[in-house]
């Protein structure tokens, strides 16, 4: 398997080289009449089907926005459940127009591999599920502990840096998926479950008794997850980037799906300038005037789209570090101008 | 005063007694004929009460039947969820697409109603045409499904490839996997065993090269490879790329199977076929492989029944098969943490097809035997 994955990457990064030229996505994707958007598909609160079979999620709320943005009409979105493995192939080529698959921004992948990220649509980071009887306030208290993490991810290699800073040592209990994971935190194989944080808020809706454990406060690791382009169509880069601005602008300006109609009435120029009632922005994006109201309107600004798929798993947005900058978050758009 | 005749007349046979027949003579003679066989009874009983009443207790007795949605199976969490299976019904058997647009699942299902309705006459003794049929739904038949599926050749709405799942993408893939690798594979184990180097040595490198390889990296390869060497306006679609790869693999087993059948007709019967005049064609398909295709059944369908289960590998390259499809409707926020009765209703699905495609083989094999018999 070793020397599948070694060609497997040199294939795909000579791949990447060769098609990094690439031009023109808003005109195929205006002329097959849809966004195709590589999605998880199976994480809740990101990308997963509901009971009508559409997708929801906050990733996929990125494509709906794009979407609604250029055709004015959110429908016209198309996903395709990607695995982690061949989600930067797919993008790389031309599978996806979007890759919106709680990817994180790191150095290699922005360098390496031919592609761009936008901005951050959710900020995560790695944290700690204790149980309660174990009195544990803090993570600096875990030495010792018996860790279960999912194996042959990152959360496995920061869990061990984390430790070894700190001078704590700990017995790593692997297992393969993350349901195998909670299964084994549930029947007390280990004391403490390692994972991304949104995450944890899931794995612990679904422990037995949810009650019994606590998420610890600290954030051992950066996890900063958004939408990402290919390398080489500045347009298509900077539609995906502003509309992703734009919603969190309607945040900031308190423009919901609701109010937006009636806010096309106010004198705020910051709004008339997001809703395409002054200045050229949409003509400069090669988009409608109305790119950004379209989007608001048909999938909701920043807080929305928060609300409705990430606050049922349990991560309450207030004050949290995915929260505006005015409000002690450090989500920051760019002004619309 | 008549001489009395002295007959002698036969009592009837009285029945064994009690302990020997019926069920309490079986079960003495079979279960607890000797010490061992007592102590394996009994803790083979121990063990089936300990497996089988949980079970039986969480899928059956504690179960949630009916309900709108999950607040039922939170109330009552001993037992099984299947109103979870139930709302997400069309979802698991039929895809993405089809889950979310229930007014066209009349497409894949009549689909499936077409192909039981046309297999049916093949059960049947006197049926005349069972020769074309059975060419039809293998080489006809696909053409069909794949018009009402897709959509696009009848003007239907289209329900794009990457939008396949579920059952459908899981039968899609195993039946074109099964049709397409038994000719290739009849010509690869001919091949195998032809005298011209060429052909041989061509036949040998592609059958050890694919049966080689594990599945696994053949669909990865295809998946995140393949695209990779060829211009991005050519579109392959991942689904017939899986295809491909899935019907190479199979056929250099049926290949190897239908080899072991050929190996066993006697020599003699290719001398027969060639003093009668035959050339190669005609003795291979009239006198040869008949029988070389009769001997080797159970060994094809095996690997059939192997592609059916082997199917699910395409999770790894994000197509919603039966298996990864009920594993992400349990990972939506509606449904989050019923990924057991997921996994239940799966393999229940897989255990239905499977042994479904052995008792007919079984059948074919008792036909042949009956045939053989003389």
């Amino acid at each position: 398997m070793k020397l599948v994955k070694l060609i497997a990457i040199a294939g795909v990064v000579a791949g990447f080289t060769a098609s990094a030229a690439f031009a023109g996505t808003l005109d195929t994707v205006k002329s097959k009449g849809h966004v195709q958007c590589g999605v998880s598909g199976g994480l809740p609160g990101f990308s997963a089907p509901n009971d009508k079979g559409q997708m929801v999620g906050i990733d996929a709320d990125v494509c709906y926005a794009v979407a609604a943005a250029i055709f004015g009409d959110r429908s016209k979105t198309k996903f395709t459940p990607l695995t982690a493995k061949e989600r930067f192939t797919a993008l790389a080529s031309g599978e996806v127009d979007i890759l919106s698959r709680n990817t994180t921004h790191t150095l290699h992948r922005d360098t390496a591999l031919g592609i761009n990220f936008t901005y951050y649509n959710y900020i995560d980071g790695q944290g700690f599920l204790v149980k309660k009887t174990l009195g544990v306030k803090s993570a600096k208290e875990l030495d010792g502990a018996a860790v279960c993490v999912q194996a042959g991810t990152t959360t496995e290699l920061n869990l061990a840096d984390y430790f070894r800073t700190n001078g704590m040592k700990f017995k790593p209990v692997v297992y393969d998926t993350t349901p195998q994971t909670r299964e084994g935190f549930d029947k007390g194989s280990c004391d403490v479950l390692t994972s991304d944080k949104s995450q944890l808020a899931a794995i612990r809706s679904e422990l037995k008794d949810p009650s019994g454990s606590v998420i610890l406060p600290e954030t051992i690791s950066k996890e900063p997850l958004g939408p990402v382009v290919r390398q080489g169509d500045d347009q298509w880069f900077n539609i995906v980037k502003w509309v992703l601005f734009a919603v969190i602008n309607a945040d900031e300006l308190g423009v919901t799906s609701k109010n937006v109609d009636e806010m096309k009435k106010s004198n705020n120029p910051s709004i008339k300038r997001l809703l395409g009632l002054e200045g050229e922005m949409g003509k400069d994006l090669g988009l409608s005037a109305d790119w950004a109201y379209n989007a608001i309107k048909q999938v909701g600004n920043y807080d929305e789209m928060y609300e409705r798929n990430v606050a049922p798993l349990g991560l309450s947005r207030k004050g949290s570090v995915n929260d505006l900058w005015t409000r002690g978050g450090i989500l920051y758009a760019p002004p619309i101008r | 005063m008549a001489d009395k005749v002295m007959t002698f007349e036969k009592l009837p046979d009285r029945p064994p007694p009690m302990s020997q027949v019926g069920i309490v003579g079986w079960v003495r003679e079979n279960l607890f004929g000797s010490k061992t066989n007592t102590i394996l009874t009994l803790v083979s009983l121990y063990v089936l009460y300990i497996l089988v009443v949980p079970l039986v207790d969480w899928a059956v007795i504690n179960a949630n039947w009916v309900g709108e949605d999950k607040s039922v199976c939170d109330a009552n969490k001993a037992g099984a969820c299947w109103v979870f299976i139930a709302a997400r019904f069309n979802q698991i058997m039929f895809g993405l697409y089809y889950g979310a647009n229930p007014d066209q699942i009349w497409r894949p299902t009549l689909a499936f109603a077409l192909l039981i309705v046309l297999a049916i006459p093949l059960f049947i003794e006197s049926f005349k045409y069972k020769l074309q049929l059975g060419a039809f739904i293998l080489f006809g038949y696909p053409f069909v499904i794949f018009a009402l599926i897709h959509g696009a050749w009848l003007g239907l709405p289209v329900a794009g490839t990457s939008e396949w799942g579920g059952f459908m993408l899981t039968f899609v893939l195993a039946s074109v996997g099964i049709v397409g690798a038994l000719p290739i594979g009849i010509l690869l184990a001919l091949g195998r065993r032809s005298e011209l180097p060429v052909i041989r040595t061509f036949s040998i490198a592609f059958i050890e090269f694919w049966r080689g390889t594990p599945l696994i990296t053949i669909l990865f390869m295809a998946s995140v490879m393949l695209p990779l060497f060829f211009p991005s306006e050519v579109d392959f679609d991942k689904v017939l790329r899986a295809m491909i790869g899935i019907t190479m693999f199979q056929s250099a087993y049926t290949a190897e199977a239908i080899r072991g059948g050929l190996q066993a007709i006697p020599k003699g019967q290719f001398e027969a076929a060639e003093a009668l005049g035959h050339n190669y064609w005609k003795m291979m398909a009239f006198i040869v492989l008949p029988q070389a295709l009769r001997i080797s059944i159970p060994g094809i369908v095996n690997t059939f029944i192997a592609l059916f289960k082997d199917t699910s590998l395409v999770s790894i390259i994000g197509l919603l098969d039966l298996l990864n499809m009920a594993l992400i409707t349990s990972r939506s926020l509606e449904w989050k943490g019923f990924d057991l009765e997921g996994f239940t209703f799966a393999a229940f699905i897989f255990w239905i097809c499977c042994y479904a495609m052995s008792r007919y083989s079984r059948a074919i094999e008792d036909k042949i035997d009956k045939a053989t018999k003389y």
